[in-house]
């Protein structure tokens, strides 16, 4: 058994680069998928993953040991990492994909996550893993549960308020739940998925981004991890939804009732 | 009693009012549903008539009994013969989004809203020259050229209900103008109804045209008073790939200038907004929460901000160049920023905008607002914001009994500064310690009275301030010229 002596723990913020939620979403023309060569930003639950890790910083001050960023996804996922250094991770990892690799699935992702844990836990444990609770393109929702599985560890999902005692090595986590919220005791480690209502991401200021450019940024490969993202599933096609058609004006009562019998309303 | 005066000036030619018998003319040129008139026989309440009468802020309310709606540019030549011959005054109206009660009238005038004329005549993806109605809305033209990668070269606060018409009549400004320049230069052609009825088709599309005097700038600005606008060819510039902005925290206003002109040299092409906002305005954006603000610490010891914004067509080259800038001023050996905040996605991009946006909405909210909307030296943006609010003090007005802020805000690149006093309430006292007062003020740097908002029917009195006699003189001489019945938008700009 580990001392129960304050501790220091080390956060791990997995970010995902997906389209951003302000672009109008475009079918591509073979029904594969959809037009890509759009912005891109952090998914919004995975800034708030990130912004919550600088916050637990700020008030637990130096307890908290490090906090690191990690992605996987093409070279341009890069950005996304230096986002999560200049809001305030001390590094970042990429598992860099090839552009032409197909996107990730969560069970991918999550024995992804879980070989890094454990391969960084043979510097410093990993006592803390927060992300978002689902990413605004594909909508799995699935990844944190798996990984805490996968791990098995505790796991405190859709939180909208997290407090963590590093002295317990204990967090009490506020949980979004139908209706209401639930408030949980869990051990760390722990898997934390995080809701809108956690907090409210900052600006990276300008000192800060430029001090993110200086921070470390690993490179691994799937093969560094031996993982194989290979996808379990098919994409058949992908179609956008009916566009509305318009109505039509009718002068007077009669023509309404004509036009409703056309359309095979009938008086009950 | 020399307001009475005023009036008599202005109303000096006895104009008819619209008559029953007039109704039953317009029933030759229009559709019943086109004609709104509370005249009898008619049982429309007066009501119905109250959001073409009143001016959006509640400030100007004319007793119009009619509306007419034409659909054809003929119509509206039809409706101005048939006034003319009769001497019925005439206001035209498009989103009537106006700040200054250009658009409304101010007795009993036959109100023409081009509102039914919006269809968009013709566009070429080429050349991107759009030929549209004036009653076409800004937002259903910007999204119309969208798809053809285009933009509208002017954008506001009121581009959801403003009409292009409109715009041009008031030679709108707005955001944009620092990067595509003003209307007076975007506009390459126009369609105007004389005031005699007869139809000025100048409704090119050419880029150059050097044959004679350019007519077409004489209704760009004339706010409706020398005819009707009814169609408009307009060049619209192709859609930036790319945008980008960063608000910087100066620790005294003096840096503003210094930073403007390094900004300029560093983005270049790139550069689409340079915008000023006061501490005080920056504080009263955030408490009305207009945007999210910075943090404590970015905005410690901060006198001012500046919103930049660039726009491109390449991503990479604008965040790279975007960088350098950033980097030199964070690196310089006396910096002129003290920090600053980059937008990192496209909500914080609006998030930072709404707290230059936001301003306007923030100052209502916080009291009744004199607002002057003022071209001076951007030198002076500072002296004239601490000038007034001196002014104000040395009248013992400045407390939260009367006067509660004095703010500046306003697009830098164009030197438009907007100063905006906040009091408790409008009272007398306040208004004669800023007027004639900021009008002087502003004449003394050779300023303008009215940068983009127009004279409408509030600043006729002020004109002389930002327009020599000779100049007054030449303008109503083209006023007689076009219109010697002065049925059109009387009492509007001038007196």
């Amino acid at each position: 058994m580990r001392p129960s002596a304050a501790r220091l723990l080390n956060i791990l913020v997995p970010v995902k680069r997906a389209v951003d939620y302000a672009v109008k979403i475009r079918v591509n023309p073979q029904q594969t998928g959809i037009d890509l060569n759009v912005k891109h930003s952090m998914n919004p639950f995975d800034e708030i993953a990130v912004e919550e890790a600088v916050r637990l910083r700020e008030r637990l001050k130096d307890a908290v040991q490090s906090i690191k960023a990690v992605t996987i996804g093409p070279p341009k996922a890069a950005e996304t990492l230096r986002t999560a250094l200049a809001m305030g991770a001390d590094s970042a990892i990429h598992v860099e994909l090839p552009d032409s690799a197909p996107a990730p699935e969560p069970l991918g992702v999550a024995k992804a996550l879980r070989a890094l844990v454990l391969k960084q836990s043979a510097e410093e444990k990993v006592d803390l893993v927060i992300l978002g609770k689902q990413a605004i393109d594909d909508d799995a929702g699935q990844t944190g549960q798996m990984l805490a599985g996968l791990l098995g560890w505790g796991q405190a999902t859709f939180a909208s308020k997290v407090d963590v005692d590093p002295s317990t090595n204990e967090a009490v986590v506020m949980r979004e739940i139908d209706g209401g919220s639930e408030e949980i005791r869990c051990r760390l480690p722990l898997v934390v998925t995080t809701d809108l209502r956690l907090n409210e991401p900052r600006y990276a200021s300008l000192p800060n981004i430029m001090k993110a450019k200086k921070k470390p940024l690993q490179k691994l490969t799937p093969a560094d991890l031996g993982v194989d993202f290979t996808p379990l599933f098919e994409t058949l096609k992908v179609t956008e939804p009916p566009t509305r058609v318009g109505g039509g004006k009718v002068a007077n009562v009669d023509e309404l009732v004509a036009k409703l019998k056309e359309a095979g309303f009938t008086a009950v | 009693m020399s307001r009475l005066i005023r009036r008599g000036l202005r109303w000096r030619r006895p104009y008819s009012s619209v008559a029953a018998s007039d109704i039953d003319h317009f029933k030759t040129i229009l559709p019943p549903h086109a004609i709104l008139s509370t005249l009898s026989p008619s049982t429309l309440p007066v009501s119905e008539l109250d959001p073409y009468n009143n001016d959006w802020m509640g400030k100007y309310r004319g007793r119009a009994t009619t509306v007419l709606k034409p659909k054809t540019t003929q119509q509206v030549s039809d409706i101005v013969r048939w006034c003319a011959s009769r001497d019925i005054a005439i206001v035209p109206q498009g989103g009537n989004t106006g700040l200054v009660g250009g658009s409304v009238p101010l007795k009993d005038e036959l109100i023409v809203s081009l509102a039914s004329m919006n269809t968009v005549r013709s566009f070429d993806p080429v050349s991107g020259i759009l030929v549209a109605d004036a009653g076409c809305v800004l937002q259903s033209l910007t999204d119309y050229v969208a798809p053809h990668n285009h933009i509208m070269p002017i954008d506001l606060g009121a581009k959801g209900s403003c009409h292009i018409g409109g715009n041009v009549a008031t030679n709108a400004g707005g955001l944009r103008l620092l990067r595509y320049g003003s209307l007076h230069g975007s506009v390459l052609g126009l369609e105007v109804v004389l005031p005699d009825g007869t139809i000025l088709d100048q409704l090119t599309s050419l880029r150059k045209d050097n044959t004679g005097y350019d007519l077409k700038q004489l209704f760009i600005g004339a706010e409706g008073t020398l005819g009707i606008i009814t169609g408009v060819s307009i060049l619209t510039p192709p859609s930036p790939q790319a945008s980008n902005n960063v608000i910087l925290a100066l620790p005294h206003f003096d840096n503003v200038q210094p930073l403007y002109r390094t900004v300029k040299r560093q983005l270049s092409e790139i550069l689409s907004a340079f915008e000023f906002i006061d501490r005080t305005a920056y504080d009263l954006a955030v408490k009305h929460g207009q945007g999210r603000g910075l943090s404590e610490e970015d905005v410690a010891g901060a006198a001012c901000f500046v919103l930049v914004e660039t726009s491109g067509g390449r991503r990479e080259h604008d965040e790279e160049k975007l960088t350098d800038l950033l980097t030199n001023l964070l690196e310089a050996d006396t910096p002129l920023i003290n920090t600053g905040v980059l937008s990192q996605n496209p909500a914080q991009f609006s998030s930072l905008w709404a707290l230059r946006e936001g301003v306007t909405e923030a100052v209502s909210k916080e009291g009744k607002a004199y607002k002057y909307d003022i071209s001076i030296p951007l030198a002076s943006f500072k002296t004239v914001v601490d000038t007034t609010r001196e002014q104000l003090r040395s009248k013992g007005l400045l407390g939260e009994h009367a006067v509660k802020h004095v703010l500046g805000y306003g697009h830098v690149g164009d030197g438009n500064l907007h100063l905006n006093i906040v009091a408790a309430a409008y009272t007398q006292e306040i208004q004669d310690a800023l007027e004639p007062f900021v009008y002087e003020l502003v004449a003394s740097y050779r300023g303008s009275v009215s940068a983009e908002h127009g004279i409408g029917a509030m600043k006729t009195h002020a004109l002389h301030y930002s327009k020599n006699d000779v100049s007054i003189e030449w303008m109503k001489k083209i006023k007689a010229l076009f219109d010697p019945r002065g049925i059109m938008n009387p009492g509007k700009v001038l007196e």
